[in-house]
């Protein structure tokens, strides 16, 4: 029986060059000392190098061929397989030895900055509230951090509370509830008052006991120490 | 371009059903395809006053729980042809309502009509809610007197928060109704006036419509007082509201107290 060998078909061969990244170790005499420095590392860390390529960079030394054996064969005793020895002469390298590599670089590590979110400018916190549409009846404006300023008027059942001063430049038919978070200097003004009931830090005046003068004048309530007082603008 | 239109008021009894059917016949006269809703369930009153109560089979909730087609249950008006009414329902309550089904029923009403009237019940409730919830223009009805006042300006903030207009930041066009004016208590001073009225509310005013008898007199027969006695004092000032609707220039007439020989006799005396 006759075996045919098909003639295969020849396909060229292809080379490519492609670079990888090693460990680089730099031994530095005396070797004995290094590999101790090595153990204390491994015993750190076991297993760090296994099934990673490492190559030896003997420029340092001045090493001759057997010593070159020694260190190699101690390397590998840490299970730590070298992949090529860069940094001495081809001629030390006996064949058993792993090849000679040249032309490596330096690999720049980039400590990699976690990327902030870049912030929007911090706001400055708001001191005021504009309003500028009536406030109508079961409306209900709070602002705790400073004066509340209404352009229109404020309607009856509609409340305004301000940790400031609170100034409306239309009629005032609602309740207005100024220095709520104690602020006794705080101030209410209208264009014409109308009022529900007016408070300054917890001190209040209703409708009832608003000197029946004032009323549809343009006034301001300001506190005289455990007195609320509403006074013409005018 | 279909306008939603809700007349509402919050106070009961101000006259929204009324202005409803008026305002709905009045742009029904001027040529326009309308539809008036009525939103009060549980207590409907806009059959009525259209005439329409003996031919209500299905209504809004019907149409709403997807159980009669539109078609079915949109009553045409048998006086004009271009005028169609969507009942309430008298038996359900208001929760039978819902948004996605009456958003549903007012887009189908878009297409084909030119103005569709929404009769919001009294109240700030569901059924005020889901009637204004749609609209692109609001007519608040309001009488001459602080409790009425003081409600429309609750249903003004409300059209300005709680609409679908507002939410997608645009605004509702509101105007105020004046209704059941009265001029001999407006000259006693027992009333509000028109122009305090106005700088409370800040919205501007689409017309004044009289206190009468002939308002009554219309309700009493089913019809709207622009369709029932068109010359009367109130059916103008409605005609004429609806065509400051529809963006003409009418002057704005103040109802005033018409001076008859007794008055003039009473007036002597007393002086």
């Amino acid at each position: 029986m006759d075996i045919v060998n098909p003639e295969p078909t020849r396909q060229p061969i292809r080379f490519r060059g492609r670079s990888y990244v090693a460990f680089v170790f730099s031994p530095a005499a005396p070797i004995v000392g290094w590999l101790e420095l090595l153990d204390t590392t491994l015993a750190r860390s076991p297993g760090f190098f296994v099934g990673k390529p490492v190559v030896l960079d003997l420029s340092a030394l001045d090493l001759s061929p057997s010593a070159i054996s020694h260190l190699v064969r101690s390397i590998e005793a840490r299970e730590i397989r070298i992949l090529g020895i860069e940094g001495v002469d081809a001629e030390r390298l006996s064949p058993q030895l792993p090849p000679l590599v040249t032309g490596g670089r330096t690999l720049q590590v980039q400590q990699v900055q976690p990327v902030e979110p870049k912030k929007p400018p911090p706001k400055p916190p708001q001191t005021s509230l504009l309003l500028d549409s009536p406030v109508r009846s079961g409306q209900s404006i709070v602002f705790p951090d400073g004066d509340v300023t209404v352009l229109g008027s404020v309607s009856s059942g509609a409340e305004i509370v301000a940790g400031g001063s609170i100034h409306v430049y239309g009629t005032l038919r609602g309740r207005a509830m100024a220095g709520v978070n104690g602020n006794s200097a705080a101030r209410i003004y209208c264009q014409r008052i109308e009022a529900e009931l007016l408070a300054i830090d917890g001190y209040y005046q209703t409708a009832d006991e608003l000197d029946a003068s004032l009323r549809s004048r343009p006034v301001q309530a300001w506190l005289d120490r455990e007195t609320m007082r509403v006074t013409p603008l005018n | 371009m279909a306008k939603v239109l809700v007349v509402t008021s919050g106070k009961g009894g101000v006259g929204k059903t009324t202005s409803t059917a008026a305002m709905g016949a009045a742009l029904a006269q001027a040529g326009k395809k309308v539809v008036v809703i009525d939103f009060d369930v549980g207590l409907r009153n806009l059959d009525l006053v259209m005439g329409a109560e003996r031919r209500v089979v299905f209504d809004l909730i019907n149409v709403v729980q997807g159980i009669a087609k539109l078609p079915q249950a949109l009553i045409r008006d048998k006086r004009l042809d271009n005028l169609s009414l969507l009942p309430a329902s008298q038996t359900k309550d208001k929760d039978a309502l819902t948004e996605e089904g009456v958003g549903r029923v007012i887009n189908e009403l878009r297409q084909s009509f030119d103005w569709v009237l929404c009769d919001s019940p009294a109240g700030i409730e569901r059924g005020a809610m889901l009637a204004m919830r749609f609209a692109d223009t609001a007519v608040i009805v309001t009488n001459p007197e602080v409790s009425s006042v003081r409600d429309s300006d609750r249903i003004i903030g409300m059209l300005d928060s709680k609409t679908v207009k507002a939410e997608k930041g645009e605004r509702v066009e509101k105007h105020i109704l004046l209704t059941r004016y009265d001029a001999a208590r407006a000259a006693r001073g027992d009333m509000l006036g028109i122009d305090d009225v106005l700088e409370i509310l800040a919205t501007p005013l689409l017309g004044i419509i009289p206190e009468s008898q002939d308002v009554l007199r219309a309700s009493n027969v089913g019809s709207p007082v622009t369709l029932n006695n068109p010359v009367c004092t109130p059916a103008r000032a409605y005609t004429d509201a609806t065509r400051r609707l529809l963006g003409e220039t009418v002057p704005m007439i103040v109802p005033s107290e018409r001076k008859g020989l007794m008055s003039l006799l009473r007036g002597r005396r007393a002086a």
